[in-house]
């Protein structure tokens, strides 16, 4: 028999990478809402809220990563539209935080958001309906990102779209999305978006505990993320979509229907996807189309490949150590960093093929190695 | 059905017996015909060699069976009546016919364990996958199977890393424990000793007892080996069917083997 392990172990138990990465958000929670609330102001040991803030969209970034690597390290489908389904996820929050404005509003307005004052709207229309309410907003948070992949995936997958074609088609798709938001009739704000936001379930978004609270969902969404993951990884469908990938044509040869386990996964990861856009925009306070920019969708890759597909942590990694480039290049010298950007995805392919992740993997077997050697040489002499 | 004319036996769909009927099958690629106005006819529990210079179109004939390549025209009729040119693959694989591709196909990311337990028979659902538990009877049947292919002492070896020979079994191993009614079995000694093909000639034999057996093969003494009926296959349609004597005399054999600078031997 097989002594009884917590679940939450069983799925850690064949994952190194995943323990450290845990272990590091949780101390990451501690240290933050330490650091914060109770180290006073005057130490240098304070993280202000600012930086609370600017670490929980990290973390909302890291989750999106870890969903396109279910897709991409573990599916093998790389999705350069991922972004699409964290933008609807960020436009559903939107909508919810526009409507907690009620007649606050520049305009004052009782029921319309401003944008749609300006715009002449005379009554709300339908597709906001609903976003009143707290629960309806999550749920479509959900539903939206998750429709939209099970349509897509659905007429793309059954005919079998695959490779280079399927890359541009989800990249098409987003891009398509970022059209159409721009568009000022189609009641989601235009290229302003949706912004001005007051409060989320009546906490005031610009106070320091509401800031530090999201910092703290966004750290257990990309917590539970990971082990539901972890959870699929594993699994005999885990097992499976990894087969699809290597060879496709020997599942269906041993009769699973491959395009319903890769809508599986594709609907799950742009749930996830949705989850983390939802988070991101409350804490940057806005939503605009620039988010289903394909160019987006590309940085997310690189995110993956920098940390290291097919382990989700090292994706988690890749996306908190561009981010942060990012945001230090882009305060020091922003005309540089696309530049920097495309040296470090060009440098990653070609040097570090299975990223951050990889490259520790291989010193650390090189050392395991000669640390063996010298272990063996010994027990000769003896 | 002229093709007929040169077989010893025609192949005549005789109701409750068959396994397969090929019927009439053609198949074109940009106007070459692949498959030529094909039928053949299989009984249950038969073990049945398909022969034929390259190109012949002996995988395409697979292809055709698994649903992988759709004919454009005549009917694949499995068991008594299951006409199988509409269905799709995986339908197809899960009315029980398994395959064994020309090149080996495993998994090659996964351990040869985890290859055999993704074939094991039954559950291709989505959900149940996710909440998939091997039980102790799937567990015993793998290890079975693990001992019937040699690969016993290689369950936490990933499949990359077998030899060719390894493949090969590992990938029927695949087959075994997916249980199926009819195997195709395409060019399974291709890169193996004589002492491992002299066992898979073995193996095969045995398997036919309990099902029907279509193996694909170039390797003569193989063939030989397994003292079984011959189908020859020239442009895509039978040329010569009987016992493997019968068909190495056939002087139409003989021409087309020449004729390609093959030799049947
Ligand atoms: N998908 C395809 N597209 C175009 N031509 C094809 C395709 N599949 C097979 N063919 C052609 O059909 C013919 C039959 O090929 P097939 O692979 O069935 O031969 P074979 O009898 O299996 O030969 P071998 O002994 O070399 O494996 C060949 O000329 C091949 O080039
Ligand atoms: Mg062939």
């Amino acid at each position: 028999m097989m002594k009884y392990k917590p679940f939450i172990f069983r799925l850690l138990e064949t994952d190194q990478g995943g323990r450290y990465f845990m272990s590091i958000l949780l101390a990451l929670i501690v240290l933050v809402l330490v650091c914060n609330l109770v180290v006073p102001e005057s130490s240098s040991f304070h993280i202000p809220t600012y930086a609370v803030t600017l670490i929980g969209k990290y973390l909302t970034y890291a989750l999106l990563a870890i969903s396109l690597d279910l897709v991409w390290g573990y599916l093998g489908i790389l999705s350069l539209g991922h972004g699409a389904f964290f933008g609807l996820g960020g436009y559903a929050m939107g909508m919810y935080l526009m409507r907690q404005i009620g007649d606050r509003g520049v305009y004052g307005h009782p029921v319309l958001p401003d944008f749609m004052v300006f715009l002449d709207y005379e009554v709300l229309p339908w597709f906001w309906y609903g976003f009143d309410h707290f629960w309806f907003a999550v749920l479509m948070v959900l539903l939206v990102p998750g429709m939209l992949a099970f349509v897509f995936g659905w007429l793309a997958f059954r005919s079998r779209v695959t490779g280079v074609y399927l890359s541009i088609i989800t990249q098409a798709l987003t891009y398509a999305l970022m059209l159409a938001f721009f568009q000022n009739n189609l009641g989601f704000g235009g290229n302003n978006g949706l912004t001005d936001f007051k409060d989320i379930l009546g906490f005031d978004l610009r106070s320091d505990k509401t800031r530090v609270a999201l910092f703290v969902c966004s750290a257990l969404a990309l917590l539970l993320g990971y082990l539901a993951c972890r959870f699929i990884v594993l699994s005999r469908l885990g097992s499976l979509i990894m087969a699809i990938r290597d060879s496709e044509g020997r599942v269906r040869a041993l009769g699973y229907r491959d395009e319903y386990y890769k809508l599986f996964v594709f609907v799950v990861a742009a749930m996830l996807a949705g989850i983390a856009g939802a988070l991101y925009v409350p804490q940057v306070g806005i939503i605009n189309p620039g988010e289903f920019s394909p160019i987006n969708s590309i940085e997310m890759v690189i995110w993956v490949a920098m940390g290291g597909r097919g382990t989700l942590y090292g994706a988690a990694l890749g996306a908190v150590a561009v981010n942060f480039a990012k945001t230090y290049f882009t305060a020091v010298a922003p005309e540089v960093w696309l530049f920097i950007l495309g040296g470090l995805f060009v440098g990653v392919t070609l040097f570090l093929p299975r990223g951050i992740v990889g490259a520790v993997q291989n010193i650390r077997g090189m050392y395991r190695n000669s640390s063996e050697a010298g272990i063996s040489q010994e027990a000769a002499r003896k | 059905m002229s093709n007929l004319n040169v077989t010893e036996y025609p192949a005549i769909h005789v109701p409750g017996e068959s396994i397969l009927y090929l019927d009439g099958v053609s198949v074109s690629f940009d106007g070459f015909k692949a498959i030529d106005n094909l039928s053949l006819y299989i009984k249950k529990n038969e073990l049945r060699c398909i022969i034929g210079p390259n190109g012949a179109g002996k995988t395409t004939m697979m292809d055709i069976i698994t649903g992988k390549t759709r004919p454009d025209a005549g009917r694949v009729i499995f068991g008594d009546m299951t006409d199988l040119t509409s269905m799709s693959e995986a339908e197809i694989a899960n009315m029980g016919i398994g395959r064994k591709f020309q090149k080996p196909t495993v998994f090659e990311n996964h351990t040869v364990y985890d290859n055999l337990k993704l074939a094991l028979k039954g559950r291709r659902r989505v959900f149940e996958n996710l909440f998939f538990k091997l039980s102790c009877e799937d567990d015993d049947r793998i290890r079975d199977v693990l001992k019937t292919i040699a690969l016993q002492n290689h369950e936490c070896l990933e499949a990359g890393k077998l030899s060719h020979g390894q493949k090969q079994w590992l990938e029927i191993g695949m087959l075994l424990v997916q249980d199926p009614k009819l195997l195709l079995v395409d060019e399974p000694v291709a890169g193996m000793t004589r002492q491992e093909t002299e066992l898979t000639a073995e193996l095969l034999t045995w398997l036919a007892e309990k099902h029907s057996v279509v193996v694909v093969e170039h390797d003569m003494e193989f063939v030989r080996s397994l003292a079984t009926r011959v189908t020859v296959l020239h442009q895509g349609s039978v040329l010569a069917e009987g016992s493997i004597e019968s068909v190495q005399e056939n002087p139409r054999v003989v021409e087309v083997y020449l004729g390609e600078g093959q030799y049947l031997t």
